[in-house]
């Protein structure tokens, strides 16, 4: 097994979830597909999804529901 | 506290505020920070981890750490700006526009805490940012609103309510919203399929066929008038302001006065401002929104704090708005009547946004590498950024208004197209380059546009 990391393509807030009271998009040990949503980065109060670039089972997230990203940051690693 | 010639120390309500927290950030904190030392007040600033060292931090009298970064956990933080508020021991709290300054918990918490909020009271907060409310408000004030019916029950019920409106016509779900579940009429036959249409959607978007009918606009003007309200009873307006050139909602350049506002037009518009703030027992300054189409005006909401747009007001009345907003939180009267508010010559502001035009108004927070400001007469620039700062990518992106004076329209263009030129920001991409394309379009130049040019030229141009 291979392992793929998916990046935050802007700087922001990461989320798990679409809004607060929402269930998270993935959670770990899920599968995804390419083009799923994984999460959400807020940059200058306007929201960007975060799309899986491959496909694979979700193994982690690496880093928590509303911590701070920077471009380039790791956000969710896969098993492809 | 400072005390005043030989008197008591100020107090709030009586003889003006000795100390205001500042909650906010960016070029409005700044601006209210420069006010208060104006008026000898101490100005308390607040601040998020990425706004350390802000501008606005650096020339407060006193700064006070409330958080993470994250608006939420710093800014939107109603506790923690009430915290600091007490830990700082000032007289008022100041919310500048965004973040909680129309939240009406936030400016009840700070009325609880025996704190001046710099604003009306909240229950007028409150009700100004009810829809239904408002709008009952303004009939009640005598003050027009979009004509429209209540919910109707059956096809002819709509028939009925739409010949009373008068066509074109929209047909809305009462419970949508955001622009959703909306369909247009021009006449009654296709008024009696869409209203089946509509009942069919909303119920099985929003859980209830209730649908009402509305006029619908072609093409109307945004034009909103700055109010001022005291303690005492003295209500005011300061003219209008233009702010048709919007993209989603957003308003991007904004003019006072109104160009080809019929002379009638404004004063009823100006006199319906004022009615609607006294009927709600407004106090400090606001803002009534109209839309306007033709000789008709509409009121659409009223914002209940200082505008982003405030200093083409300023410019063309002389008014310092924030300062009478701090003297009004203090118990003073107005210091002007209304006959002697005068509109004097031509303002526009530009906002400089940190976004790309080019690509769809992408959000480019970043380094400012380099920065050249325009300057010369008739030119102000509102910002909290400078040179070597970096543009957080956590807050609105707003970084700076230009806004330029001049003795007519045609010169206050002019000035404009002078004072984009001079205008550099480098390192990240922002919408000077746009507002200088905008400065050559017709229907700019002659002050004819409405609220759906932006979004039209925006459209072509990337076809």
């Amino acid at each position: 097994m291979a392992s793929h990391t998916i990046t935050s393509r802007t700087p922001g807030v990461f989320y798990h979830r679409p809004s607060p009271d929402a269930d998270p998009y993935v959670t770990e040990g899920a599968s995804v597909s390419e083009g799923d949503t994984v999460g959400l980065v807020e940059v200058m109060k306007t929201f960007h999804e975060v799309k899986a670039d491959a496909a694979g089972t979700v193994s982690r997230f690496l880093v928590e529901n509303e911590d701070e990203v920077t471009i380039g940051q790791d956000l969710v690693e896969l098993e492809t | 506290m400072r005390a005043r010639s030989g008197a008591e120390p100020p107090r709030p309500g009586s003889g003006g505020l000795g100390s205001v927290l500042v909650a906010n950030r960016g070029e409005i904190a700044l601006r209210v920070v420069r006010a208060c030392r104006e008026l000898g007040i101490r100005a308390v600033a607040v601040y998020s981890d990425a706004d350390a060292s802000a501008a606005h931090v650096r020339m407060a009298d006193e700064a006070v750490h409330l958080g993470k970064s994250a608006a939420s956990k710093s800014y939107l933080n109603g506790d923690a700006v009430l915290k600091a508020a007490r830990s700082a021991g000032v007289d008022a709290v100041h919310p500048g526009y965004g973040f909680l300054s129309e939240r009406p918990a936030f400016a009840a918490a700070v009325e609880e805490a025996g704190l001046t909020f710099v604003g009306p009271p909240s229950s007028v907060i409150a009700t100004m940012g009810d829809k239904a409310a408002a709008r009952a408000l303004a009939r009640s004030a005598d003050v027009p609103v979009v004509p429209g019916s209540d919910e109707v029950a059956s096809v002819e019920d709509a028939v009925a309510a739409a010949e009373e409106v008068g066509y074109p016509v929209l047909v809305k779900a009462s419970a949508g919203g955001g622009g959703r579940g909306i369909r247009p009429a021009a006449t009654a036959d296709e008024l009696r399929t869409v209203v089946v249409e509509a009942q069919r959607e909303a119920s099985s978007a929003f859980g209830s066929d209730a649908v009402y009918v509305e006029r619908a606009l072609q093409g109307p003007k945004h034009v909103e008038v700055q109010v001022l309200a005291d303690t005492h009873g003295n209500v005011v307006h300061c003219w209008e302001r233009e702010c048709s050139l919007q993209r989603r909602r957003q308003k991007i350049l904004e003019e006072a006065p109104a160009p080809g506002l019929a002379p009638a037009v404004r004063e009823g518009l100006c006199e319906a401002a004022v009615r609607l703030t006294r009927e709600v027992g407004y106090v400090g300054a606001g803002t009534v929104e109209f839309l306007v189409e033709g000789d008709e005006f509409f009121f659409i909401e009223m914002n209940t704090r200082i505008q982003v747009e405030h200093p083409i007001t300023e410019w063309v009345t002389g008014l310092d708005l924030v300062a009478e907003q701090l003297r009004i939180a203090g118990g003073a009267e107005l210091s002007v009547s209304q006959d002697e508010i005068v509109c004097r010559g031509a303002s526009i502001e530009f906002r400089v946004n940190a976004e790309d035009p080019d690509q769809d108004f992408l959000p480019s927070p970043g380094e400012v590498t380099g920065l050249e400001l325009p300057g010369g007469p008739g030119v102000r620039v509102d910002t909290a950024l400078m040179a070597g700062d970096a543009v957080p990518p956590f807050y609105d992106s707003l970084v700076a208004k230009l806004a330029v004076w001049a003795p007519t329209r045609e010169q206050a263009l002019a000035r404009g197209r002078r004072a984009l030129a001079e205008y550099r920001v480098d390192g990240l991409p922002t919408t000077i380059g746009l507002h200088r394309r905008l400065l050559d379009e017709p229907a700019v130049v002659d002050g004819t546009y409405d609220i759906t040019t932006l979004e039209s030229w925006l459209a072509e141009r990337s076809r």
